[in-house]
């Protein structure tokens, strides 16, 4: 069964976007709004991974390289400046936020097969908030995509 | 003559439920002058508060000499507070006032004429527009211009220039009445009225001290207290208020954790069957998303967070639940603390809950602080579309466009328009280049004001500060306007419940100034704003032209004016909106038969996630099907962002006196208001003063992560472990800038705001404290309001003597 590739694949991404969450706060500090809500989606990205653990520990989970590398994803290495730089770590933290959405997806789409009401109800609870983060990524670059990139000098 | 500063709210008039409000009339008039010497009485509303309470001008040679309750008024049935009585007139009539445009020259601002003054205007929005496009410009305007004013700025910014950065001050004061209503119901709009305190059997107030912010409706109040048949009154505030010494139940909530609060009052409400189940049904959505977020807050969990007792919660909760008629109201205890959009959307849920909504005595007030905040609103001076119109639908859009007779590309409608404290941090960054502020200042009302000043004295910005007095904000201007004042232009404004009031001219402006659609109409006229068909974008000649205009624009949409005309409004003085065909006498109460405004064609929102403000976007909503029911919006509770630490070991929080008026440009020229809170002070509790050897008067300094500020201390009510501190002083009467005594309360707070109103947060902050010398005296704090000492008698009583005497005639 290749479910615990997949459960290794969640943890770990959900991880990389805490950790990122936490860089793009701490590096964009000067955008209040931005810093205290990556701080809240970190907590929530943590509260996901605890969640998911008591699964992870029925199943196991698969870290090894296994399959194919480009499965994980890097986090940010460090974040950038500048409103253009704000916009493109945004969009960074949106990309890995798809990855550990539709990874939930795929989680999800097994556990019905596996009829694992326990995982079900854990993919209810947090799959939901990935969304949601989704949405507010986007409302944020929707909003500042024009200023950065035709007025910010 | 009762003295109206020992005496806010003047002398009681009791009444009972479903009673008519007796009718008081309150006068004021300029020492000397008697009533026979008035030349004429102009018609008016008060312009110092949300209130709106109608009013006559005394006129005398050419001068404002006094002011005077108008008893068939709706809102005020003849009473005036201290501040209509002594301000309204007296903040206008000053020596002080600018009379001539300015100009920055080598550093200084001179004198110069309006050809002058406008031409370097046009020139630069022009050079800017050419070089980096409308995204240059930015406007931050007020929450107390006229109607016309507002809708003017909003034709200008979004069909003439197309911009999205405009916002009003309104944003710090009632962006989140507006946000709440419209997650709840679909768009803004009052629900109640002012008569919902004549019937109803209960008053909820969350976080307003309507007894100092609207202080002749807490007389309205007061006069039912005293009647035969009592309403209970609950109160939210971390401050023993006037308010909360009328309590049954008081509720002195941690400041940043109304939300628990409101999840428990939620949540015992469902737990013991006080729900209308019928309701609910037929009128809401998503009643299972309220029982999930609220299913935690058990009275005891809600105790441990907020402080507060448990029994209280119960008690608070069963007030609501088992009366028959309930007003809530809701102000900046609310809307400036932390989750301020999902703690008054609970407000509004617990009217959904047990439908009292719609009906007489079961009101639903999100207030409005300043006195024509909701026109700003409405106009879209906040950057919203005007008419409560919904900038992600289409047809919205186009039905603006073609009004204006401009393409629909040229209307910003990408994306949510942009907030007060992000325009300042574009012109921080460098991307607003051009920043107009009218009638507002933000060097004393933003948060975190060392920053603030930073900001305002960029040399690349260019700023135009338009305004009545040389404020804090305008010195830092390159093109000083000064304006006219109320009293001196005609036009229109709206109060909390809907009523609009025509304020018509009484006196000439001093000098050159001129109103503020004047100048707005003069800068569409140079910029050479125009239709598609080559016409001026804005053609109109005064008032009464843009007042016509904003009936077009407002016809069919929530806040219908088409109905009203100023012949009407002078004739029958204050109207509610809607009036329109279907409701020519204007509406009392919005929602009557539980339809609300969330049709998806209709709404003006497709509305947000509560935590993190993400849109909902069209598709989500549409496929939610709301169709005129009502959302059951809310969020988890999150501790807020700054909780005291051990460097900064106590929490602070900013409000208001029943004295002054935002940053006291008009209170502070009362010689009566001034008298009663004459400079800054700090509140600290007594256990607090104990703890740090404090004493009355005893000097302290306050500092957070941002400033400092020095300041007498008052030992007062206030909850154990929190500092309160009044925003309204700033430094145009000790110099003009704070230099080594940094007093402004805004000095301390932080940047940040509610994910979905945008709504700053000055309620909560953690700063720290030390005594920094002994007093000379008590704190120049009132003793009349939430600032009164702990310790009765311990300070002399603020009293207001034969100048602030001022006449009552009950009917
Ligand atoms: S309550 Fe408000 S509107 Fe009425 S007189 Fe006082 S300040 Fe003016």
């Amino acid at each position: 069964m290749k479910l615990p590739v997949y459960l290794g694949l969640l943890h770990q991404s959900e991880a990389t976007l805490a950790e990122s969450y936490r860089q793009v706060a701490e590096g964009h500090g000067e955008e209040p709004d931005v810093h205290f809500l990556c701080l809240t989606l970190a907590r929530q990205c943590d509260a996901h991974q605890d969640a998911l653990a008591p699964i992870i520990g029925r199943y196991g989970e698969c870290t090894e390289d296994d399959e194919p590398e480009r499965l994980h994803h890097e986090g940010l290495s460090k974040t950038r400046s500048g409103p253009v730089g704000l916009l493109r770590d945004l969009q960074d933290l949106y990309l890995m936020a798809n990855l550990v959405d539709i990874t939930w997806t795929m989680v999800k789409q097994a556990a019905q097969g596996l009829q694992d009401a326990e995982l079900l109800d854990v993919i209810a609870r947090c799959d939901g908030e990935t969304e949601v983060q989704l949405h507010w990524l986007k409302t944020r670059m929707k909003q500042a995509a024009p200023q950065a990139l035709i007025a910010a000098s | 003559m009762p003295d109206r500063i020992a005496d806010i709210w003047g002398t009681r008039t009791p009444y009972g439920q479903g009673g008519n409000w007796p009718v008081r009339v309150d006068t004021k008039l300029a020492d000397g002058v008697a009533k026979a010497d008035v030349d004429r009485w102009v018609k008016s509303a008060c312009l110092l508060c949300s209130n709106g309470c109608g009013c006559d001008i005394a006129v005398k040679d050419g001068r404002m000499v006094g002011i005077r309750g108008r008893a068939e008024d709706r809102v005020n049935h003849g009473r005036l507070g201290p501040k209509g009585l002594f301000a309204s007139w007296q903040g206008v009539d000053n020596r002080d006032r600018l009379t001539v445009p300015l100009v920055r020259e080598d550093g200084r601002l001179v004198e110069a004429d309006w050809d002058t003054a406008m031409g370097r205007i046009a020139e630069r929005s022009r050079a800017l527009l050419e070089e980096k496009g409308p995204l240059s410009h930015g406007f931050y305007t007020s929450g107390q211009l006229f109607l016309e004013e507002y809708y003017a700025l909003a034709v200008l910014g979004k069909a003439g220039i197309g911009t999205p950065h405009m916002d009003g001050n309104t944003r710090l004061c009632t962006a989140t009445a507006a946000a709440s209503l419209k997650e709840s119901f679909g768009a803004d709009g009052q629900p109640g009225s002012y008569t919902d305190i004549d019937e109803c059997d209960a008053i909820f107030l969350y976080g307003h001290n309507m007894a100092e912010t609207q202080t002749v409706l807490w007389a309205r109040v007061l006069d039912r207290i005293a009647g035969p048949d009592r309403p209970r009154v609950v109160c939210v505030d971390p401050r023993d208020t006037e308010v909360a010494r009328h309590a049954d139940v008081h509720l002195p909530v941690r400041p940043g954790t109304n939300l628990a609060l409101m999840h428990g009052l939620v949540r015992e409400v469902v737990a013991n069957g006080w729900v209308d189940e019928d309701y609910v049904a037929g009128h809401t959505q998503r009643f299972g998303d309220l029982l999930a977020a609220v299913e935690p807050w058990t009275p005891e969990a809600v105790a441990e967070t907020c402080g507060v007792a448990a029994a209280d919660v119960r008690r608070a909760a069963e007030i609501f639940g088992t009366s028959q008629r309930v007003l809530s109201t809701v102000l900046q205890g609310f809307y400036q603390s932390w989750q301020a959009t999902a703690s008054s959307c609970q407000v509004n849920n617990l009217h959904l809950l047990r439908g009292m909504l719609g009906r007489p005595g079961c009101g639903l007030l999100q207030m409005n602080g300043q006195p024509t905040a909701q026109n700003n609103r409405e106009c879209g001076a906040d950057g919203d579309l005007p008419g409560f119109r919904n900038w992600e639908n289409p047809k919205h859009v186009r039905e603006l466009a073609e009004l204006w007779g401009v393409d629909e590309l040229k209307i910003p409608h990408w994306a949510s328009p942009t907030h007060a404290a992000q325009i300042f941090r574009y012109a921080e960054q460098g991307s607003i280049g051009f920043l107009w502020i009218s009638a507002t200042n933000p060097a004393v009302s933003m948060p975190e004001l060392p920053r603030m000043r930073r900001i305002l004295a960029k040399p690349e910005l260019f700023l135009v500060v338009q305004d009545l007095y040389l404020t804090e904000t305008a010195q830092y201007a390159d093109v000083v306007l000064p304006a006219a004042a109320w009293g001196e232009k005609t036009g229109t404004f709206t109060n909390v419940d809907r009523t609009v009031h025509l304020s018509d001219q009484a006196v000439e402006p001093p000098g050159q100034a001129r109103s503020d659609l004047d100048i707005f109409l003069d800068y569409s006229r140079r910029m050479g704003f125009a239709r598609n068909d080559g016409s001026p974008l804005l053609d109109w000649t005064g008032p009464e032209d843009a007042f016509r205009a904003w009936q077009e624009c407002s016809r069919g949409r929530p806040c219908d004016y088409s109905g009203m005309s100023y012949a009407m409004l002078r004739e029958r003085g204050g109207i509610q909106w809607p009036c329109n065909d279907e409701h020519p006498d204007g509406l009392d109460r919005l929602y009557t038969d539980g339809t609300f405004s969330t049709d998806a064609a209709y709404c003006e929102t497709y509305g947000h996630d509560l935590t993190t403000g993400a849109t909902v976007g069209p598709t989500a909503y549409r496929a939610m099907a709301p169709a005129g029911r009502a959302l059951f919006k809310t969020a988890p509770y999150s501790p807020p962002p700054e909780e005291p630490s051990d460097e900064y070991p106590l929490r602070y929080t900013t409000g208001r006196t029943a004295y002054h008026f935002h940053t006291r440009t008009k209170t502070g020229r009362a010689p009566q208001l001034n008298a009663a809170a004459p400079g800054m002070w700090i509140e600290l509790s007594a256990a607090d003063a104990q703890r740090y050897g404090i004493g009355e008067g005893d000097i302290a300094v306050v500092s957070s992560a941002r400033g400092r500020i020095t300041a007498p201390v008052r030992i007062g009510d206030v909850r154990e472990g929190t500092v309160f501190a009044p925003f309204h002083f700033g430094y145009w009467d000790t110099g003009g800038s704070p230099d080594d005594h940094p007093r402004a309360a805004n000095e301390l707070t932080m940047t940040e705001w509610d994910a979905v109103s945008k709504q700053p947060i000055f309620k909560t902050a953690a700063v720290r404290l030390e005594k920094a010398a002994a007093g000379s005296g008590p704190a120049p704090a009132p003793t009349t309001t939430a600032s009164r000492p702990a310790q009765p008698g311990t300070v002399p009583a603020t009293i207001g003597g034969a100048a602030a005497e001022a006449r009552e005639e009950p009917a």
